[in-house]
């Protein structure tokens, strides 16, 4: 195709997977990419980031799942999946037919889980990167999560390592004191990238009944509310790590994205807000392209990292 | 046509304190929607509330929408604060609509759910025995327009300041035991009555037990949280018999479920495959 003058670029790299641009889809608001095509062409995505796979299906957690909070949600969906064989079987087909990198995000409850699921995965056609999921719980180190403790971090990612050649990239937990240093024992133990970050624990309570509203008394916290949260999280690991980084938390606007991008981001995942407003993800990449023109910046990788911090 | 578009506010108001009437006027031609469809209507006008609120297609006419809603949190009450000439998002019509009735049917609405089962009762025009149970008389709406379109109609409210005082469900109940000693169920049957449900839990699921007994088929619109009304964030599900499940192992799988999505398998499920 030629480039028509004054073309921009909003191509990004991450390791070796090449994205059209920087917007993708954070993993359980986008299913497997079936909803949303009768809204928008999923060709023009940057990537698609399906919803997380376990290698045996997962039921999930009984309902209420879901609670609006001031400007956000509290999800406790309980990880419900189809399984990586199902998913390779009935879903993998509909995705191959776009031109757009699918992105199989993964966990398990214990380290064998995790490498079997990253293993099927990596056989499967179709399948262009892994995102791990380590903010799970691990079933055989008394259910300690995987992405809050240095050393099963380390086991778990080291393991996964040896089991996929795909680029991987690993899903840090906020939930943490200092994402720096786990963003480092990622690094170290193998990954090719980062997604900062996944959802906030919180809680609601419903104050006439003296129950927490969601069956599963506590969610994670997603939406505008924990952007600023976000947002530094990505400039903290930026700057402690030198693989690249996918920001996301709250990204609503182009706007939103782009204080990622200049944070330090070399892409980014939309979530809750496609739910809200299922072309959002689309506006956002219109969005960023204008950006760039009213900026007279051709190329994306000019903004990434363009962030001028205070002395 | 998009499922996704934008639409003026063209009325939004009260039938009574608690209950109001949105008609919007979409930008566009859109899809016409069928009884027991549903749409997911942005409430506010920034990012609190965040989420689009799940209503009932209440009627359609000359490309018109309009819902009957209640008044019960943030989302509804910033949606009753708006006012004609506002503009909102709107997704729909999702999942799917409740079977084609067979002759005549039982409509069985629980207050606000009365609003789902409008639509089919006015597309069947005569056709339905409309039981309407409520807390009390404020909580019953659109009673002139209803008389019109139904057979007949049972009220109860638990306070007994109209109708019957008691549940509407044994008010269906007793009516179905009259037909059954009469033995003349009624003159346009053909095949079995069916029954369309639409209110809380506790009344589906007596209902679910008297049509059980009476064998007799019968579809329940459920209500869950939702998020985003089609079928990606997984948060509206139901629990569902798992009829796989009981085919091989028999009576060893009872009790066994699968979860179905109420904005995309549902909202409207047959009553038998509900898991209490
Ligand atoms: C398919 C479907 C169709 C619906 N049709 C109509 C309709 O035609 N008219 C109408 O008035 N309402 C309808 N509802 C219910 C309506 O969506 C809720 O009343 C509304 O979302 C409440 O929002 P809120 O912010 O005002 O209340 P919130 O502050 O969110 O909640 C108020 C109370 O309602 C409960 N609640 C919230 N959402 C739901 C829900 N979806 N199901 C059950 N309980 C809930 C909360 O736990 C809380 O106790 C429908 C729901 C579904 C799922
Ligand atoms: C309903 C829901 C389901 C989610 N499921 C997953 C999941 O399966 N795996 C995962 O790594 N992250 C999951 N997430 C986290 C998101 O991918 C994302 O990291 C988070 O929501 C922050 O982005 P947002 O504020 O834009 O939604 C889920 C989030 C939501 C709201
Ligand atoms: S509301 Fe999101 S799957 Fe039904």
């Amino acid at each position: 195709m030629v480039k028509r003058t004054g073309a921009r670029s909003l191509s990004v790299k991450i390791a070796s997977l090449k994205l059209k641009n920087p917007v993708m889809t954070a993993s359980g608001t986008f299913g497997y990419g079936e909803e949303y095509a009768e809204f928008i062409d999923l060709n023009r995505l940057g990537a698609i980031v399906v919803k997380g796979l376990s290698i045996t299906p997962r039921l999930g957690n009984p309902t209420p799942r879901v609670v609006e909070t001031p400007a956000g949600m509290l999800n406790a969906i309980g990880l419900q999946n189809i399984g990586v064989k199902a998913f390779v079987k009935d879903k993998l087909p509909f995705l191959r037919q776009f031109k757009v990198p699918v992105v199989a995000n993964f966990f398990g409850d214990t380290v064998h889980e995790y490498v079997s699921a990253a293993r099927e995965l990596s056989k499967a056609e179709g399948v262009n990167a892994l995102e791990m999921n380590i903010s799970c719980p691990n079933k055989q180190e008394g259910w300690i999560v995987f992405g809050t403790d240095p050393k099963s971090m380390d086991g778990v990612i080291t393991e996964v390592r040896k089991a996929t050649d795909l680029p991987l990239i690993v899903k840090l937990s906020p939930n943490v004191t200092d994402i720096g240093r786990m963003a480092r024992v990622a690094e170290n133990a193998g990954a090719d990238a980062l997604s900062v970050m996944n959802t906030i624990r919180g809680m609601v309570v419903d104050i006439r009944r003296r129950k927490p509203v969601l069956a599963n008394n506590t969610g994670g916290l997603s939406g505008p509310a924990i952007r600023p949260v976000a947002v530094q999280m990505v400039w903290d690991t930026c700057r402690a790590v030198s693989i690249p980084v996918i920001g996301m938390g709250g990204i609503m606007t182009a706007g939103d994205a782009l204080e990622f991008l200049i944070a330090g981001a070399v892409a980014i995942a939309v979530g809750t807000a496609n739910f809200v407003n299922p072309v959002a993800t689309l506006e956002i990449i219109e969005g960023i392209e204008k950006f760039l023109a009213e900026e007279g910046v051709s190329d994306i990788n000019d903004i990434i990292g363009s962030l001028r911090v205070n002395e | 046509m998009s499922k996704f578009f934008t639409c003026e506010i063209v009325g939004n108001s009260g039938q009574n304190a608690n209950f109001k009437l949105l008609t919007l006027q979409p930008a566009s031609q859109i899809i016409a929607p069928k009884p027991g469809q549903f749409y997911m209507i942005q409430t506010g006008t920034a990012c609190d509330p965040l989420l689009k609120r799940p209503f009932s297609i209440y009627n359609f006419e000359q490309n018109h929408l309009s819902f009957l809603y209640r008044i019960r949190g943030k989302g509804t009450l910033s949606l009753s604060q708006l006012r004609e000439g506002d503009v909102l998002q709107v997704i729909g019509p999702l999942g799917n609509s409740y079977p084609e009735p067979d002759g005549d049917f039982i409509a069985v609405a629980g207050g606000i759910g009365i609003a789902s089962l409008l639509p089919l009762i006015r597309k069947y025009r005569q056709r339905a025995y409309l039981f309407y149970g409520a807390m009390n008389t404020g909580d019953l709406v659109m009673l002139e327009e209803t008389r019109e379109l139904a057979k007949e109609i049972f009220i109860t409210t638990d306070d007994g300041s109209d109708g019957q005082k008691g549940w509407i469900t044994h008010a269906v109940k007793d009516f179905l035991g009259e037909l059954k000693i009469a033995n003349q169920p009624s003159p346009r049957r053909k095949g079995a009555l069916s029954i369309y449900a639409c209110g809380p839990v506790p009344m589906l699921k007596a209902l679910s037990e008297i049509t059980r007994a009476a064998g007799l088929p019968c579809y329940a619109s459920m209500e869950e949280h939702m998020a985003c009304g089609i079928g990606a964030c997984l948060g509206c599900v139901v629990k569902i018999a798992d009829k796989r499940a009981s085919l091989q192992r028999g009576a060893e799988a009872a009790g066994q479920f699968i979860y179905k999505r109420v904005c995309k398998e549902g909202p409207i499920f047959n009553i038998e495959d509900i898991v209490w």
